[in-house]
């Protein structure tokens, strides 16, 4: 099965600073991958990256089978990016934030209403977006990022200003998600809260990963039963 | 969604913004009344020189309008990493274009119908001949709108854009500035044969960059 993302040497500058010299990764279908590490080691610059809005300027890099040193915009509707920021507008209400951006993702107000109910912003649906606390800006991103059904998931410090309920909803929506066979990249500090829902962890140290490539899974042993079956030459 | 639905989506967002934030109504039209009751105030001794330097002044007021509205339709872009969320949708960068042009231009449109209001109150004006007046007020909008919002995206990422803005776009503007009052000086006088060849140019500047813009907004927006 393809990979989803798939990044060789893969090095992305800010200004002349190289914020990722050199990073191998793989995330399979289905995975959920943890990216940890300090600041600046490059885990933003990397999530920006595979989301097409940083440019990679050296080395190889593919993600849903898009090659990002030629084409940084056709995968971008299949990504549900939760960023440090909330891609809002402060004027519009949460439900006119949601509706605007799903539409824009190519997806309908269906989807849209679905998910303000599944983060319980349902009684937030009418007040503007500037009026938001941090905790429920950040409910409205991951709502914004649900609401696309994305194939693969970019996710930012997602349990930052979560209350508990929605920390659990979270990581109930993760879960389902990889049981779909969606991939989720997560960038956190909190790794006592991630660790438990993520199938790997790779860490960034100066712009470069550490444990980013697996092994390919070793063949399933052949049964006494199967070698019997097995054509003799 | 084709390229005609996705900037009535756009443009639907930057007009309800507007509504709500109502810059336009509390900030850039009484800036709009000011500047002219400043003109009226300077030239007050002697009234046909206000009314015929009218239209240059009314058109001098909208391109101060019109860099307020530029810079409005980006500022809001810029909060929250509004920008990054408009990337990272579906939408075309040439859909994006039209539908933040159609907005601003609509805004300024309201604002030219409110201003010309003053305009003829304060410096008792009478508009003559009606439909080259029109048509050379919604050619002349389209142009600045759409030059004002390639020269928006083109300044978006940079820090210094509030002055950049000005410093690239008069220069641009200069065409419809001149083609404009000219409309509207024949058309004030009643002679709107004259105001025609006006109206053409400014045709012509509106679909040329529109054009240019629905080219060139895609890749300003990936660089900005």
């Amino acid at each position: 099965m393809p990979l989803v993302v798939r990044l060789r040497s893969a090095v992305c500058l800010l200004g002349r600073f190289p914020a990722l010299a050199g990073v191998d990764l793989d995330v399979a279908p289905g995975e959920t991958v943890l990216l940890s590490g300090g600041n600046g080691a490059g885990k933003t610059t990397l999530l920006r990256m595979v989301a097409g809005l940083l440019p990679l300027h050296q080395g190889e890099g593919e993600v849903l089978g898009t090659d990002l040193t030629r084409d940084r915009r056709s995968h971008r509707r299949r990504i549900g990016f939760v960023g440090q920021e909330t891609f809002c507008y402060d004027d519009l209400t949460v439900r006119e934030n949601l509706r605007f951006a799903t539409r824009a993702a190519g997806g309908n107000t269906a989807s849209a209403d679905a998910a303000l109910e599944g983060l319980e912003l349902g009684r937030l649906a009418d007040v503007r977006h500037g009026r938001l606390s941090t905790g429920q800006r950040r409910r409205l991103a991951l709502a914004i990022s649900f609401a696309r059904e994305p194939e693969l998931f970019l996710l930012d410090e997602p349990h930052a200003g979560l209350d508990a309920p929605g920390r659990a909803y979270l990581d109930a929506a993760l879960a389902r998600a990889s049981g779909e066979g969606r991939s989720v990249l997560i960038a956190s500090h909190e790794l006592e809260l991630v660790r438990p829902v993520v199938t790997r962890e790779v860490v960034l140290t100066n712009g470069q990963a550490h444990g980013a490539i697996e092994d390919p899974p070793s063949p399933p042993p052949v049964s006494p039963a199967d070698k019997a079956l097995e054509p003799t030459p | 969604m084709n390229l005609f639905q996705e900037a009535a989506l756009v443009a639907g967002k930057d007009l309800r913004i507007e509504a709500r934030a109502r810059v336009i109504s509390q900030q850039i039209l009484p800036f709009g009344l000011i500047v002219l009751l400043l003109f009226a105030f300077a030239l007050d001794p002697d009234r046909g020189v206000l009314q015929r330097t009218a239209p240059g002044l009314f058109w001098v007021t909208v391109l101060l309008a019109c860099l307020l509205g530029v810079s409005r339709s980006f500022t809001v872009e810029a909060d929250n990493g509004a920008r990054d969320g408009l990337r990272l949708s579906d939408l075309d960068g040439s859909s994006i274009f039209l539908g933040k042009a159609i907005a601003l231009a609509v805004e300024l449109l309201v604002f030219e119908a409110l201003l010309t209001v003053g305009v003829v109150v304060l410096f008792d004006v009478h508009l003559a001949s009606l439909l080259p007046l029109a048509l050379g007020t919604v050619a002349a909008t389209v142009g600045l709108a759409a030059t004002g919002t390639l020269y928006g995206v083109l300044a978006a990422g940079i820090r210094a854009r509030e002055t950049l803005v000005p410093v690239l776009l008069l220069p641009v503007v200069a065409p419809v500035l001149l083609g404009a009052t000219r409309a509207w000086e024949a058309s004030i006088d009643g002679v709107p044969g004259d105001a025609w060849p006006w109206v053409a140019l400014l045709a012509i500047f509106a679909v040329l960059f529109v054009g240019i813009g629905m080219l060139a907004f895609g890749p300003l927006l990936e660089e900005s």
